[in-house]
Order: C-alpha cells, then structure tokens, then sequence
C-alpha cells in the first residue's frame, strides 16, 4: 500500500466553521445557530464534545460572574480587577465585553441544569470569592456539549486540525482548515466562508516538576497543545502577549485549586517554620515593581515572587494551613469534593501520602509555566474590539476577528483577556460566533476558493511521519533508537528541555536574559528542522506528531516576545536578569509578533494600551 | 494518576475509547480489551472510569509521586443525577463523598433554533442570545462611551 492508499478525502463544507469543541467552542456553536438559522455550523474537535477541553473533568466554581442582578459588581469592576492582577496590561475593551455578557452565559447554564449552590440566608448563588460562585460541576462539559450538540449542523468529533486553508480569491481571507481523522486517518479538507479557533493553549511546553508516569499531571489539560496559537500563527495572524505567560502556585504533585480554600475556607500559608512570609518580601518587591505592590488584591504574580523569595531563602516547604478551617465538618466536605469536581489527582495524592488536611498542612509549590489566555493571564491571537466603544487601534471589523480576514477566535486563543475563565471562554465563543455570522451575511458571503495544490501538498506533508517510520523502521532490530527518525516524545521532551533552560522554566527558577533566549531560538530552530524527520508508528502517534508542531510553534513565539520586552513585568511568572525592574516608561504597551511561514521571520511591534475605566 | 483496566472485567465495549480526552485507552488487538497506551499523557480525569459500563477502570497514583495502597473510587448514575466517591488512604481510613451533577432531565435543553428567531436589525446590536432578558438586571446591556478610553500609561 503506498502512502496515500486506502485513505479517503472527506471535503466538508461549512458557513461558519468552529475549531475545538470546549467551552468556548461550544458557546459559539450556539450562538452562531441562533443567529444564523440557515447556515451550516460545523464543529470540529479532535477529541469527543462529551468530555473534551479544559473542562472536561468538571469544575467545582464558575470564576467570572458579576451578580449584576444583586448589585455585587459591575463589568468596569472586573475590568479593575483584571489589569491590577496582570500588572496594568489587558486589553480593557475586551474584558468589558465578555464582564457585561457573562452573567446572561451563567444564568442560561443553570436554566440547562447546571447545580449552581445557593447561600442559605440570602437565596443568591453562594459566592467563594468577589468574582467565584460555586456549582457541583461534574457534568458542566456534558450539559454544554448537550447544548452546542443541538445547535450544530454537525459536530466531528475526533479530527486534529493542523492546518487553516486561505482563499485564494481575495488576500488575506481566511478559507478552511485541513486535518485528518485519528480513528480512520482519512484526511479532511473544511472549506467555510468564516472560522472560529476555539482550541486549547499550551500545557508541555516547558518541561513540567514530575518525571515518568506524573508528566502527565500537568495543572493544566496535557491535551491542550497549543492549537490555539499555532492555527492563526502559521497564517500570519497577529498574536499579543505571548511572553505573559503563567505560572501557578497549587498544592504539591497533584496541583490541585486553592482558590476555595484560600477565599471560602479561609485558610492561609506559612512557611517551613510556620511563619508568615509575604510581608518579609514587600521593600524586594516594591523594588522591582514599585507601587504594583500596593495593590489590592495583590496580583497573583507577586504572591508566587514572595513564596519564591522564601524558598531561595532556604524557609521552604511552603504549607497551607488548614487543620483550622478542617475542623468544621462542612468545610471539610467543601475542601475534598472541590477537587473531587476538578483535580480527582489531588485526593489521590493525599490518600497516596496519607494526607488528611484536618490532620496535616499540605505543601504548596509553584508549577511549570503554561501559556493560555483564559486564566490569570493574557496570552492569544490579536483581535478586533466591540464595535459601540472599542478605540480605532483596536478595531478593524468584526468584533473578536483577528488580523486575518473571516477568522475569529474566543477563549484561549484570544489574547489580552485575562480572567475569563470557563463562564467567559463560553461568553466569548458567543461574541465571536454572532460577529460571524454577521460577517457570513455582509462581507464574506462568497465561499472562498482554496487552492487544491496548497491542500494536497499539506496532505503529504500531514502524513510524512507514518512514511518516514515505515522506512527507518526496517533499519533498527527493536526499541525506540533510530538514526532516521524521532519519536513525537522525544521531540517533546527536548521542546521542554530548551523552554526550561532557556525561557525561563523551573530549573532556572523562572529566570532567563537575551544571550539564553538567543540560544534558545537557535536550539527551537533546530527542533523545527527535525520536524520534518518525525516518525509516527500510527495514528495516535502522527495526533502527537501535529500536537508538538503546534507547541514548537507556539514555543517560538512565546521565547520572540520574551526576547522583545525587555523588562519584567511580572516577577513570580519569570525573571528577565538582564532587566529586572518593571518599566512603565517604555513598556506600558501590549507586544505584537506576525509571523511570516515563507521566511520563517518574526516581526515585532508595540501597541498602545487603552485604560477606559478609571 | 494513570488509569489501568482489569482483565475479567472489561468486555471490550470501547466506551472508554470513544470518550478519552488524550486519546490514550485503546484496544488491545490480541486480548480485544481496552487498556491505558500512554500512562505519561493521562491527566487522571476520571472520564473513561465514569463512562465504563463494567466498572472495568481504575486508576493507581502516579508512580513518581504515589505510595501504593490508596484507591479513589467513582460511580456515575445519570438517572439519580448523582455522583459518589470512596476514598481509601494508604493506611486505611476511608472518606465518602455524594454530589449531585444535574438538576434537568439529560436531553431536555432547548436549542437556540427552537426559539423564535431574531429580528434581522438585532443582528447590528451588540445583546447576545436571549438578552437583555438572560441578563436579569434594569437598563438593558451596560456598555461604555468610546470617551471613556484613555490611551496611555497607567
């Protein structure tokens, strides 16, 4: 059988074409139905709808949640909330406008049967924070999936999208999207007039604190490889913030939340010695950032630069004490069924270690970074503003549309929108899947022409790596050594070795500068060189194969606009030791990079900040 | 912490296959039972133990991190609309938890078709699906003044 034989071509044809099935996926699935009663929505995930995402084991809290209808906040609140914790930069026209749609989202999730818990004395969904409510989560990804399953014309579950397609016909158009089945490797060509990436960020770009069997418990999903930015970045979209990634400080090994148990448990952390620490950190941080430090809440970032500090400072283990608050029965439920809705891993660490909180004060630790832009913090696509308020600079069209015509994008792919969490990805999927229909109705009516060269020579190129171990295999006895080919592990481990050392990883305690980023494209650039020498044994192995395509991607990217911003921002997610100190004067911007895939060249811009609330 | 599938107990059925979020429970072509292929991507998410009709599936702690003796058990019952848990510790003690997962009938949301559709002139606005009633608050959408934007350092 030669390389293409037996495989088939399946062309779908779509009006709008929504790519990754999570939450945001799924909100603008079904926005884009009710908008667009006639077209056809096509939602396409390369795992299943039911269970897929960063959701899809469940959450025990919705984070982003006004209360508009009791008067608890107002959208210019979070606005405030957002740009204190990512230290002054987000992109506040965006963040309004999900913050004013959320609550609608929420209440529209517990009308569908979600279990939203309610305070006993006042009849209102029982806070866990300012921004928190709390819900017994466990099937919030099939309840969603239920819904955007409804609204699609078809939903294809189990097809790895690598690439998007351009139109020919007009430049600068977007015009589908390519992949391949991982159950049949038949090979799919989407050709749709608008598409919407919903995909994941980026987990297992740099190398993660467990080794062997553990790297899989990563905090965030090992399934969310980057397709977010790859999609738009190879077709030249403008990405913003890529540097700004994250870093989180969670419980040890199973990186379970603390969000309820810092807010709604009140418990609170000590050092090694059981000390309060944050306060010992306050002139070394005020140093570096002057008056951020003074903000309340404190940003997230300059917590992990205190628990680092102490750490350094030889006080470790850091533990949250929570023998206090477990001694309330009802607390202690909360406490386990929290991670039990969310990060099962946790409790199996501690019945593993025999950890009982009542009992003993867990460790925290600080995790690898990831790169994402629904979470605390902002990385993504560049996109196009509300249209009744957004300023010049930031519009360009069609609301949530990126650089490229016809191309849209809501959750972790959009950037500068951080704190949108699972209640705002959804929100956001919404935004962007009414701005596209109302582009498939205006601007893009004709269906794009893609070009039938530019799919077939993609197809090729998608399944190289099951050809190139079909024939470097003949040259080994057994095992996983070959002179010919790597293995996608292999190419993943060394993707993760080179973001650890030299962007900025745990091993240098988040620490890097010029000369090691500039070492470090240089070791990216060979990593993409032997992309092309990948061998897949199947079609499980060519899904990885795609994955760390768009991870390296993503990698590359993400070590440009560390390079470009010279200043730290934000100590405690990484350290530029060639510049240390925050600098307003030159850096109180946003970062831009556009790729270019015929000369593999980054540019890179600055783009104004807009502050619209006071 | 990685899942593994009990050999007696496992028909074969291949719910966990199709339901797999990493892609990683397959189907052992000699033994015709599913099995975890990738234990290193397995994010413990528990959707291939909650979806396995045989209670087939459990999971043992990461090796790296995990002494041996704990268990974490889970039984999924869409009809009740609940789900339990049975904790094990390594010395013993046991914990139980129930919670529940659903408050509607599985199948009963309405999709956004079956409402009535849209004026065509809403379409230029800004209120999403179902808005301003969804929003449950006086004055309709908030929104901003262009004005009110301020470009500059903070």
């Amino acid at each position: 059988m030669g390389l293409f034989g037996g495989r088939k071509t399946v062309f779908v044809d779509a009006d709008i074409l929504v790519i990754g099935g999570g939450m945001a996926g799924c909100g603008a699935t079904y926005e884009s139905r009710y908008w667009g009663r006639d077209l056809r929505i096509v939602c396409v995930e390369k795992a299943n709808i039911e269970r897929s995402g960063a959701v899809a084991q469940g959450l025990y809290a919705i984070n982003c949640y006004m209360g508009m209808q009791w008067g608890e906040n107002q959208p210019e609140d979070h606005v405030r909330y957002a740009r204190n914790d990512l230290m002054g930069l987000v992109r506040e026209d965006l963040g309004y406008d999900i913050a004013r749609h959320v609550d609608g989202t929420v209440h529209m999730l517990e009308e569908w049967g979600l279990p939203i818990m309610r305070d006993p004395k006042t009849g209102r969904y029982q806070r866990e924070g300012k921004w928190q409510i709390m819900i017994h989560g466990e099937s919030y990804k099939p309840i969603v999936a239920e819904a955007a399953r409804k609204a699609a014309t078809e939903v294809c579950n189990r097809i790895m999208v690598t690439h998007l397609l351009m139109d020919q016909s007009k430049p600068n158009r977007v015009g589908g999207a390519v992949g391949f089945n991982v159950r049949t490797g038949d090979f799919h060509v989407f050709r749709a007039k608008a598409v919407i990436v919903a995909a994941g960020g980026a987990s297992h770009i740099f190398k993660p604190r467990a080794v062997g069997e553990g790297m899989g418990r990563t905090w965030y999903a090992p399934w969310s490889s980057a397709s977010a930015y790859a999609l738009p970045i190879e077709v030249g979209a403008k990405m913003t913030q890529m540097e700004n990634r994250i870093v989180l400080t969670r419980f040890k090994d199973g990186y379970g939340p603390v969000g309820a148990y810092f807010l709604h448990l009140k418990t609170y952390t000590q050092n090694g010695y059981g000390e309060e620490y944050e306060k010992r950190w306050y002139d070394d941080t005020k140093a570096l950032v002057g008056e951020y430090v003074d903000r309340h809440p404190v940003p997230t970032c300059l917590r992990n630069h205190a628990l680092l500090k102490e750490v350094a400072a030889g006080r470790g283990p850091i533990r949250m004490v929570t023998k206090e608050a477990f001694q309330d029965p009802h607390k202690e439920v909360v406490g386990w069924e929290n991670f039990l809705g969310m990060t099962i891993g946790q409790a199996v660490v501690w019945a593993s270690q025999n950890i009982d909180p009542k009992e003993v004060n867990p460790e925290l630790t600080t995790s690898e970074p990831y790169v994402m832009g629904s979470h605390a913090t902002c990385s993504g696509a560049w996109a196009s503003g509300p249209e009744d308020y957004a300023p010049v600079e930031y519009q360009w069209g069609y609301n949530r549309m990126m650089t490229v015509d016809g191309l849209f994008g809501a959750g972790d792919t959009i950037g500068g929108t951080a704190h949108k969490f699972s209640s705002g990805s959804f929100t956001e999927g919404r935004i962007a899947g009414k701005a596209a229909v109302k582009y498939v109705l205006e601007k893009g009516k004709e269906q794009p022409r893609v070009s039938e060269q530019e799919y077939r020579d993609l197809e090729k190129l998608i399944y190289q790596p099951l050809e190139n171990y079909r024939i470097g295999r003949n040259e080994i006895v057994a095992g996983t050594v070959s002179p010919s080919y790597l293995l996608p592990i292999h190419g993943l481990q060394r993707l993760e070795k080179i973001m650890d050392e030299y962007v900025g990883g745990i091993s240098t305690n988040y620490m890097t500068n010029g000369v090691l980023l500039n070492r470090g494209l240089e070791l990216l650039a060979m990593l993409k060189e032997d992309m092309s020498r990948m061998g897949a044994e199947d079609l499980h192995q060519l899904q990885r194969t795609w994955e760390l395509h768009h991870r390296l991607l993503a990698s590359e990217s993400v070590t440009h606009h560390t390079l470009f911003r010279k200043e730290t921002r934000w100590p405690g997610y990484y350290y530029r030791g060639d510049h240390m100190k925050l600098d307003d004067e030159n850096w109180h911007c946003f970062t831009l990079s556009r790729y270019d895939r015929k000369s593999g060249k980054w540019a890179m811009e600055k783009a104004p900040v807009y502050h619209i609330v006071d | 912490m990685p899942t593994f599938v009990y050999m007696t107990r496992c028909d074969g059925c291949g719910h966990c296959v199709d339901i797999c979020p990493s892609d990683i429970m397959h189907v052992d072509k000699t033994y015709r039972r599913a099995y975890n292929i990738e234990p290193n991507m397995c994010w413990e998410c528990y959707s291939c133990v909650k979806a396995c009709p045989q209670n087939a599936i459990d999971v043992r702690g990461y090796a790296d991190f995990a002494p041996l003796g704990h268990s974490v058990r889970t039984l999924r019952e869409e009809a009740k609309g609940t789900i339990s848990w049975r904790l094990k510790f390594r010395d013993g003690r046991e914990k139980n938890f129930v919670s529940p997962i659903r408050t509607t009938s599985w199948g009963s949301i309405k999709g956004p078709a079956e409402y009535a559709a849209p004026a065509a002139a809403d379409l230029a606005g800004q209120e999403l699906a179902h808005e301003p009633g969804a929003l449950k608050v006086k004055g309709g959408l908030p929104a901003l003044r262009p004005d009110q934007l301020k470009r500059g350092v903070a």
